[in-house]
């Protein structure tokens, strides 16, 4: 974390700020004003911009396709990378290309498993997991070499990131995890959505006890709720996915109308509530195709200005 | 064991219809096991064949034998005899022995009667289940003995993935999560410290990954 900054969004990091990310969905198609419309609603609210790599295992126009038409806009894109699909050479070529195309950041993740998407039948891959890609890209940046050994003619800088989540099981094993995945490379963590808040906090304490807020930058994850239905099956169905039923109350407390206005209330007190918590470095949103959320959660949080890039 | 589960009776009849003499033949240990092919399946299946084939009027000879191994040239030579008389050999072995028949036999059609599924156990009455993905680089000292390779939907190899809830698996809720499993036990085993170990890429080379394998004992070459 002391050397110089990779991304931009490393840097906001360094200095300290409370960054905002956001997260947009590739469109199923090859539209380009698809990503396009979507960076306009974001532009100008977020620090970084988290695409998402074929989420849910369905297929979407390529994370790295849609990471350079927002690069082309002046907005800097967080890039995910899944396991699921792509062995290590395909990995690290596929790194290789997104740096040479002006990615800075990129988040590693093992992908959703293909039998919740829309294609069961596929094959997977998982040659390699999460944290051993977190290695592979920690160590292309820090010795120039690929997984082979072989030095490349300079070395890719990659801020590097992985997704957390406090809320699944076994309790006890997942700040380990988190500290496994920072010790393979991790420069900032990606929280699963936050609602059940003391769980939050709790992990959080763990965190600090162990000294990995002073190693990364945490961001809490964020998920506006638009409707009782929508807190409902998110609880039931959503993998990992911890939503208690104070707040399934609280949604269906309000008539119908009411509900968004409601989930968006419940995002700004979760906000406050990070704002507040040591060792939490910024917020990401996850505005599952409501993008149009974002700047108005990012506004009334007064998070807004954002600080300038450069 | 190698768990196989018997293939539909239609696939079945369907590759057994070009032949007028066909020999339904079983293997006594594996699949006798898990009963999808030992000489009470091969019984079972021998009659509905016949049923079936006298339904339709077509007249045909399904007899019926079980070795001990279909994957031992010593028992598979006792099927020799049978085998002769017959036009096609229908196996409900594994793969492999339906492979090694064929491979004695090279001119009669030998056809797979099971669907060889997975090395595994018999967990509960009725109930099979995957342990072994057979590698080739057993890693169960590193995991409690419980293979994350093959009893994670996702391999991974350094903790479970955010869908671990109340002990079970994201993509199956009737699955056990392996890693609740890993963990559980290495907390027993007062070795849950162990787990904090950075777990590096695999060398999938000692898997089918490199290709078919071959084992080669020069200690049991005569």
């Amino acid at each position: 974390m002391k050397e110089k900054p990779c991304s931009n969004l490393q840097k906001l990091l360094v200095n300290g700020e409370f960054v905002v990310t956001a997260e947009c969905g590739p469109p199923r198609g090859m539209l380009k004003e698809a990503v396009t419309a979507k960076g306009e609603l974001l532009k100008g609210y977020v620090d970084a911009i988290n695409v998402t790599d074929n989420q849910t295992a369905i297929v979407r126009m390529s994370s790295l396709a849609a990471c350079v038409h927002l690069l082309e806009m002046g907005l800097e894109p967080v890039m995910q990378m899944v396991t699921r699909d792509r062995n290590r050479i395909a990995l690290q070529s596929d790194l290789l290309g997104a740096y040479s195309l002006g990615i800075r950041n990129l988040l590693c993740l093992s992908g959703d498993h293909q039998s919740f998407g829309s294609q069961p039948d596929a094959l997977n891959v998982f040659d390699i997991d999460s944290i051993q890609l977190l290695s592979m890209v920690e160590t292309m940046r820090d010795t120039g070499r690929d997984m082979s050994g072989y030095e490349l003619s300079h070395a890719p800088r990659m801020f590097a990131g992985a997704a957390a989540n406090p809320f699944a099981d076994p309790f006890e094993y997942r700040v380990i995890r988190l500290a496994k995945k920072i010790a393979a490379g991790a420069g900032f963590i990606q929280t699963q959505s936050i609602y059940n808040l003391p769980r939050f906090k709790e992990w959080m304490r763990l965190a600090r006890e162990q000294g990995l807020t002073e190693e990364a930058y945490i961001l809490g994850g964020i998920t506006p709720l638009k409707s009782a239905g929508m807190a409902g099956y998110m609880a039931a169905r959503v993998a990992g996915m911890d939503i208690p039923d104070e707040i399934i109350k609280r949604m269906r407390g309000v008539p119908k109308e009411k509900a968004g206005e409601e989930g968006m209330q419940i995002c700004l007190e979760t906000i406050e509530e990070l704002k507040n918590t040591p060792g939490v470095s910024g917020v990401h949103i996850m505005a599952i195709e409501s993008e149009n959320l974002v700047a108005p959660i990012v506004k009334a949080a007064g998070l807004y200005p954002r600080p300038a890039a450069e | 064991m190698i768990v196989a589960e018997q293939k539909k009776i239609s696939e079945i009849i369907e590759m057994v219809s070009p032949y007028r003499k066909v020999l339904v033949l079983g293997c006594g240990t594996c699949v006798k096991t898990c009963f999808a092919g030992g000489e009470d399946e091969v019984a079972v299946l021998a009659s509905l064949l016949r049923l079936a084939f006298e339904k339709q009027g077509n007249s045909k000879e399904i007899s019926e034998f079980t070795i001990e191994r279909q994957c031992e040239d010593e028992f598979i030579q006792e099927a020799a005899e049978a085998i002769g008389r017959n036009e096609a050999v229908l196996s409900l072995a594994c793969g492999a022995g339906v492979q090694d028949i064929a491979r004695r036999f090279k001119n009669v059609p030998v056809l797979p009667g099971v669907n060889t599924t997975f090395v595994g156990v018999m967990e509960d009455r009725g109930l099979f289940t995957e342990e072994c993905l057979c590698c080739g680089d057993c890693r169960l000292g590193q995991y409690g003995a419980v293979c994350v390779l093959t009893r994670c939907a996702k391999k991974l190899s350094n903790g479970p993935c955010g869908g671990s809830r109340n002990g079970k698996c994201e993509v199956n809720p009737e699955t056990d999560c392996a890693w609740q499993l890993v963990i559980d036990r290495m907390r027993e085993l007062g070795q849950l410290d162990s787990l904090r170990e950075y777990i590096p890429p695999r060398d999938w080379r000692t898997s089918n990954a490199g290709g078919p394998r071959k084992l080669f004992r020069e200690d049991m070459v005569a």
